[in-house]
């Protein structure tokens, strides 16, 4: 579990986060959401600790990572995963390499272990056949399940994506989701998932933090979201007439 | 102000990327990458560029020496000496600035943008130590073997163009070559190119690894620190001649 508690962060005197307070449940997929420009990239980025907040406390299981020797810190990162964005594969390593290398940076394995944890993450994220070849001679999808092949490859107690569905077409995108919420649940990690990306919201979001110009401003479920009262919420998540007919049409058959 | 907030980032980045690698083995094979890719990818450049350096100071020295007083060997000692003082070790220094130099800045510029570098910290791994110090051992390391190579291609140079268009005979030039050496400027010249190494390594580095931004971002930290490791290169030439020459 991750809780973070009134956390401040401000560049150059603007404030981006202000007084934000939450708790990310284990083994379940928990979404930030919110516009673009609201916070969430940076918050993600703090929780994990890219920037350091200003003011307040971010808990991983139960530990203070705010405040934590840079040793300790070192070690807790450890048991972080982190899909980003653009996927960030290294792009002078091949595709098995890039999954390799946490474990000849971390562990002693031997090279038939290392190997063996190489496939299995890979398998995991059904990628065949690609091992050998470099992310610029793969797709946007393929380069982001191998960064989330990546991120699970020394076992992480807690996994970030950030905007994992981004530049990916409808199709893929629900591939990535699954993915995540699977790998989460088998795992049973703390996930947590940067998105704006309202079928995420709706297909995998067991918890959702709704955070609008750098304040929380809403925390439920999937199921709860139909049914909020919050405007801004409303605003964001039903602007578009589809989703606002499913939200009608899952109401009346509740 | 500009300059103390950069010297102030870049000496902060330096205490970072001078600290235990994580693993010894691949730190080892990365600074080999890093000999190779840098180094050794730099040999062709620097024998073309010399051997036409060696000629045309030659040419020069000829040129400027056409009196009946003056011992056509000095034109092979001028040679020699212009090429171990100043040619093959600061401006070979300045035109590597612009090779290694704006490789290394995109290359890590690039890293940086793409959130290569944000995923090495989030492994918890030291990423400036990771990615600059391989480059800054192998840089240093190889500016030495360059500037010798650099000087004897020059002096090849110097035997293939002077005689060829009649400035001095190769006997001639081979004698003022050998005529009146001094061990000492070639230590100096290696001490000066350690010194080079490390600013066309470290300061473009820098300005990689502070890029914010995009491809456009990239592109002008790669100027910014071939110009700045030109700049410094000469400020130290000059600091290090004045101290060593003494």
């Amino acid at each position: 579990m991750i809780e973070i508690k009134n956390v401040y962060k401000s560049f150059e005197n603007k404030d981006v986060l202000k007084d934000i307070s939450a708790i990310f449940l284990e083994g379940q997929t928990n979404l930030i959401i919110g516009r673009s420009g609201s916070g969430k990239t940076v918050l993600l980025k703090s929780i994990v600790g890219l920037h350091e907040i200003d003011r307040g406390q971010i808990l991983y299981d139960g530990r203070d990572f705010t405040h934590m020797p840079p040793k300790a810190r070192k070690k807790l990162r450890q048991e972080m995963g982190m899909v980003f964005q653009g996927g960030a594969l290294f792009d002078s390593m091949t595709v098995e390499e890039n999954v390799r290398f946490p474990l000849d940076m971390f562990t002693e394995m031997s090279s038939a272990e290392k190997q063996k944890q190489v496939d299995f993450c890979l398998e995991r994220v059904n990628i065949v056949d690609a091992n050998k070849l470099y992310p610029s001679e793969i797709s946007g999808g393929m380069k982001k399940r191998v960064a989330i092949a990546r991120a699970i490859a020394l076992n992480p107690k807690y996994l970030f994506c950030d905007e994992p569905n981004s530049g990916l077409d409808p199709e893929t995108s629900l591939v990535i989701d699954a993915l995540i919420h699977q790998i989460t649940v088998d795992l049973k990690i703390t996930t947590i998932v940067n998105t704006h990306d309202m079928n995420s919201v709706m297909e995998i979001g067991d918890n959702i933090v709704f955070i609008s110009d750098g304040a929380l401003c809403w925390t439920g479920n999937r199921h709860e979201i139909l049914h909020t009262d919050n405007q801004t919420l409303k605003e964001f998540v039903f602007a578009n007439k589809q989703y606002q007919k499913i939200r009608d049409e899952k109401i009346d058959e509740e | 102000m500009n300059f103390f907030y950069h010297a102030g980032r870049y000496f902060a980045m330096l205490a970072r990327v001078f600290q235990k690698p994580e693993k010894h083995r691949i730190f080892a094979l990365q600074i080999f990458k890093e000999i190779e890719s840098l180094g050794l990818n730099s040999v062709g450049i620097v024998v073309i560029i010399s051997v036409f350096m060696g000629g045309i100071i030659t040419l020069q020295v000829a040129y400027n020496m056409a009196n009946p007083f003056l011992p056509v060997y000095l034109i092979g000692l001028g040679n020699r000496d212009t090429l171990i003082l100043e040619f093959s070790s600061t401006i070979m220094g300045l035109i590597m600035a612009g090779k290694i130099g704006s490789n290394i800045t995109s290359e890590i510029g690039s890293m940086k943008v793409t959130e290569q570098i944000d995923s090495l910290e989030i492994m918890g791994i030291n990423s400036a130590n990771h990615l600059v110090l391989p480059k800054i051992i192998a840089v240093v390391f190889i500016f030495p073997f360059l500037f010798i190579l650099s000087v004897f291609f020059g002096l090849i140079g110097g035997l293939m163009v002077g005689p060829a268009v009649g400035a001095v005979t190769a006997t001639d030039y081979l004698n003022g070559v050998q005529y009146g050496f001094t061990p000492y400027y070639v230590t100096f010249s290696i001490i000066k190119t350690l010194f080079f190494g490390f600013l066309v390594a470290s300061i473009p580095a820098y300005f990689g690894y502070h890029v914010e931004g995009g491809a456009f971002e990239v592109g002008s930290a790669s100027t910014r620190a071939v110009v700045t490791t030109n700049i410094m290169i000469l400020v130290f030439d000059l600091i290090l001649t004045q101290i060593l020459f003494r």
